[in-house]
């Protein structure tokens, strides 16, 4: 018998209870335009209500037009999730009353969803997760809401933009397979890595074109019985969706301790409290009173259209990672990393196929420009240098030409606006002194010019040979190669 | 001409004795002496000027190649939308909706030179067989101002049989165009459903509403049809299969054709006058070379209550938007929902409240299986009885409407309303063509003979009650004068 304290800790309460979580996740399609009309998919930014017309503004008599692009990314993304794609599917109307609904309901789809049977499996701490897909199906966004106050009941005003409204929406439902916050998280991640690999979602969280609610119940460990699951909505980080799991596991796990019941109802995430808080009880669930879209015949998927849709996936995540293990000797670790956007990954496989190593080109990626790339929010690809410019400069590296030091600089000064580094080095004289006479004049002028580092060295203060170091690399501003200037001194110094 | 046709106003047109803008200005005043039957809810003043400017440019610039229907003046019913012309599905809640684009159907129609002169009156968003739904009014019918129009499409075919216009536009979802015809006496035709687009239609039902014309000769009606129909890339549900050319069977009579009998149409129920009238189209038809024989559709009896979970199921979602947010009438209240509750409780009437609670429920949680997937069950198996019928004949002839129009306010229960519509109502179900032409008088008052066709056989339709209509002068019966009309009996 657990006696538990009511201010158990995660840890604590993790010992005690499985947390069971399945995720829902909303993926904006990249199509050009919307699900059933010919407005833009692209609304950020426009004035509001401007990419709107009469069929997604819902005004009476309008029909709705599907778009087959749509279709196509949605099974897309289904092959990916290894989906299996049933010949005939549907639309249906889910009916409920909200301002941002124009039509008063939405265009989802209820008991033929475009897939189904799907999984995506990865690795957590060395654990092998598997999470099922429970289907993959295609609906419409809705427009968005501004209030003034908090919550629309409690708003003194609202504004209504239907901007949004129309935009096709993928809603990715996942099975109640994973175990903890961590799982949850990395199931996201890569979730969202597969859609932008194969082009159908932008995976931008913040704006909300990948959006994610979660499931989550508590059950005592050895239990199969499942608890009362509620659902959290309002994350929009993978940060977020972490943290706000987290918190439920504590609520929930200190409730069941005191034995008090955990109520069914859909719970938000506040980002600044750190606390999830109650949105609605499901007591006023909604009937959504699903029924098929009259207006809309029902869709034929044929074999033919699932199979060249197959044969036109690119490599996905897992592939690609095994591929760069396989054929170029990088660590899981280091492939990972590579992987984590296809154009980090594309540029690795560019800078190999130049003649650079493997290694090389990983740790640059990795280490340099994955800096740059952040700080000035623009990938290797948009940069002014691009990948070409960056196998250039690393093979004058590699080369001898110049230092690593003077590459890095190099790389810095021409990120943005670009340019050949060759030209550059040839131009400003930054090749590396690689002259050993030259090199050996200066590490002599070095240690004739610095007696009391050369007699600290010589009584056994290793530190000391890095002043002598330092005063070589000044000398030629950095265009000596510190390793064999090292080597010199040794040298020089036990004769 | 008391009662002119498309080809008569056509002919004069092309002699240049009158113009566009002429014949819409006579139709107008004719409309404007109908006020006592108010089928008309506005006039369309500043769209006909333009309309009619535009089909006398097309008549003068190469007549030939003008259609039948360029110059000609019509109405059509408050559910189609028309852009800069207010629409408001005979409702309250769309008081004041002026909708920012034309429908398919009408867009062609003018794209034709046809020339719209009014709006017609019809029960709130097509729900109706009585017209007395109207949140602005019941409509009279011509023949006797103190029955009905049959509804829903009542303006539209009361304005046709008073001779204020050669055609006019409904819409029919259970029967709101053939019943109307049958109950003032001019033709009404509703298409196969997803030959006519729907686009610009304020849906009532989506899978059942077709658009069709009103007007007092079938060629007239088979000309309007031609001008609307055809695929419509915005509308996933209209064929995209060949129009096949009405012209070709006008005409051709209906020697050798097989007719069929529904056993289930002729049962108890029919008003004797309607049996009588009835039979002796058949008799006449018979007469023009048809083969007539019985044929059974065993699930009629089944059909009323089908639709009555499959219609209001539609509706409940289709009316959904109209939630004072975005356009039309809106109630404002502190909050959401009580925005929504009077919004909706003022703007809707009776009728359309019934339905959308019907629907509401039939497609509940629970009830979804014994209502609306039963429903469609039936209704496939309607279609199927239907499909099996026209294995042995080429078109059923049945009555149009068990009933002649009967006075306002007569029939006060839903029920006795909803049973108004048992002959017409499994042909949208079953999506199938169907016309109704008059076919003689009981006690004074116009019958209707209905042909039902195969999917698609639209033409067929059209030539067998423009073959009837051809031996017949039923169609030339005008309905008596008005009361207090100077100078003649009444």
């Amino acid at each position: 018998m657990i006696t538990a304290s009511a201010v158990s800790t995660l840890e604590q309460i993790l010992s005690r209870y499985e947390p069971v979580i399945g995720l829902e996740v909303h993926g904006q399609l990249l199509t050009r335009s919307k699900m059933f009309c010919g407005c833009s998919a692209d609304y950020i930014g426009s004035p509001p209500n401007s990419n709107t017309c009469p069929v997604c503004l819902g005004l009476p008599g309008v029909l709705p037009v599907m778009n087959r692009v749509a279709v196509e990314y949605t099974v897309r993304t289904a092959l990916a999730l290894n989906c299996e794609i049933p010949e005939h599917s549907k639309f249906d109307r889910k009916n409920y009353f909200y301002p941002d609904l124009p039509k008063g309901y939405q265009i989802s789809q209820w008991d033929m969803p475009l897939s189904r049977n799907g999984h995506l499996s990865f690795t957590v701490d060395g654990e092998e997760v598997r999470c099922g897909i429970t289907r993959v199906h295609l609906e419409e966004d809705t427009g968005t809401l501004q209030h003034a106050g908090d919550i629309l009941q409690q708003a003194r005003s609202s504004v209504v933009d239907l901007n949004r409204a129309g935009v096709p929406l993928m809603e990715i439902v996942g099975e109640p397979d994973l175990r903890s916050a961590e799982q949850a998280r990395e199931y996201l991640v890569r979730l969202r890595q597969i859609l932008v690999y194969i082009g159908v979602n932008d995976g931008n969280l913040e704006q909300g074109s990948f959006r994610c609610d979660a499931n989550i119940s508590l059950r005592r460990r050895g239990e199969t019985e499942l608890g009362v699951k509620v659902e959290v909505k309002n994350m929009n980080s993978f940060r977020a969706v972490q943290r706000a799991l987290d918190f439920e596991i504590v609520r929930q796990g200190r409730l069941l301790d005191q034995g008090q019941p955990i109520a069914q109802e859909t719970r938000g995430w506040v980002e600044a409290k750190g606390a999830t808080i109650s949105q609605r009880s499901k007591e006023y669930a909604h009937d959504y009173r699903y029924f098929p879209e009259p207006d809309l015949p029902p869709l034929q998927i044929g074999v033919d259209f699932v199979e060249r849709v197959r044969a036109g996936l690119p490599e996905l995540p897992q592939q690609l990672m095994e591929r760069l293990q396989r054929d170029h000797g990088l660590s899981a670790y280091d492939a990972a990393i590579i992987c984590a956007e296809r154009e980090d990954a594309r540029a690795f496989e560019e800078l190999v196929a130049a003649g650079v190593p493997a290694k090389t080109a990983a740790n640059w990626l990795m280490g340099e420009v994955a800096r740059l790339s952040r700080e000035s929010r623009t990938p290797l690809q948009r940069s002014g240098l691009g990948v070409a410019g960056l196998a250039a400069l690393v093979k004058l590296v590699e080369g001898g030409s110049i230092s690593g030091s003077t590459a890095k600089e190099l790389l810095e000064e021409l990120y943005l606006p670009g340019g050949d580094p060759a030209a550059v080095v040839r131009d400003r004289g930054l090749a590396q002194v690689s002259d050993q006479a030259e090199l050996e004049r200066l590490v002599d002028a070095v240690i004739a010019e610095n007696p009391a580092a050369v007699a600290d060295f010589r009584g056994g203060k290793e530190q000391a040979l890095q002043r002598l170091v330092g005063g070589v690399m000044k000398a030629t501003r950095g265009r000596a190669d510190a390793r064999a200037v090292t080597g010199l001194l040794r040298d020089r110094l036990a004769r | 001409m008391s009662r002119p046709t498309v080809a008569d106003l056509g002919a004069s047109l092309r002699r240049g004795e009158t113009s566009p803008a002429e014949l819409a200005a006579a139709s107008r005043s004719a409309l404007e002496s109908l006020a006592g039957l108010h089928p008309v809810l506005r006039y369309t003043d500043e769209l006909t000027e333009r309309q009619a400017a535009r089909a006398a440019r097309s008549l003068a610039e190469s007549p030939e190649k003008a259609g039948p229907l360029c110059g000609i003046p019509f109405a059509y019913k408050d559910v189609l939308c028309v852009e800069g012309v207010e629409t408001t599905a005979g409702s309250r809640i769309l008081q004041g909706y002026i909708p920012p684009y034309t429908g398919t159907a009408l867009g062609r129609l003018l794209d034709a030179g046809a020339v719209p002169v009014a709006v017609t009156n019809c029960d709130e968003f097509a729900m109706g067989s009585s017209n007395e739904n109207s949140a602005f009014g019941p409509v009279g019918n011509p023949w006797d101002p103190s029955r009905v129009p049959g509804g829903s499409s009542g303006g539209s075919a009361a304005v046709v049989a008073a001779g204020a216009v050669p055609f006019s536009l409904g819409t029919d979802t259970g029967g709101s165009i053939r019943q109307p015809a049958s109950f003032c006496g001019v033709a009404g035709f509703k298409p196969t459903y997803g030959r006519v687009s729907r686009y610009g239609l304020i849906a009532f039902a989506s899978s059942l509403d077709q658009i069709g014309p009103f007007a007092r000769q079938v060629e007239d009606a088979a000309h309007v049809f031609t001008a609307m129909a055809g695929h419509d890339p915005r509308d996933s549900t209209s064929s995209p299969t060949e129009v096949e050319p009405v012209d070709e069977q006008l005409g051709r009579g209906i020697e050798g054709m097989r007719l069929g009998i529904p056993r289930e149409y002729m049962a108890e129920g029919l008003e004797p006058g309607v049996r009588t009238a009835v039979e002796s189209a058949f008799a006449l038809l018979e007469k023009l070379g048809a083969t007539l024989e019985e044929v059974s559709l065993p699930s009629t009896p089944a059909a009323l209550s089908t639709y009555y979970i499959i219609a209001p199921a539609e509706c409940s979602a289709n009316l959904a938007r109209m939630d004072g947010v975005r356009f039309g009438f809106h109630v404002d209240r502190p909050s959401l929902t009580d925005s929504y509750l009077e919004t909706r409780g003022q703007g809707f009437g009776p009728e359309v409240k019934r339905r959308i609670m019907l629907g509401t429920y039939a497609l509940s949680s629970g009830y979804y299986d014994a209502y609306y997937r039963k429903a469609q069950k039936v209704r496939t198996l309607i279609a199927e009885e239907f499909d099996r019928a026209f294995e042995k004949v080429d078109a059923l002839v049945c009555p149009t409407s068990p009933i002649v129009a009967f006075p306002k306010g007569e029939r006060s229960d839903p029920l006795s309303m909803y049973l108004c519509d048992v002959l017409t109502l499994p042909v949208n179900l079953a999506g199938l063509p169907g016309i109704s032409v008059p076919c003689g008088l009981s006690e004074g008052l116009p019958v209707g003979l209905q042909v039902i066709g195969p999917r698609f056989q639209d033409a067929r339709v059209l030539r067998v009650a423009h073959a009837y209509q051809a031996a017949t002068p039923w169609h030339e019966a005008p309905p008596p004068p008005p009361p207090g009309a100077a100078g003649r009996p009444s």
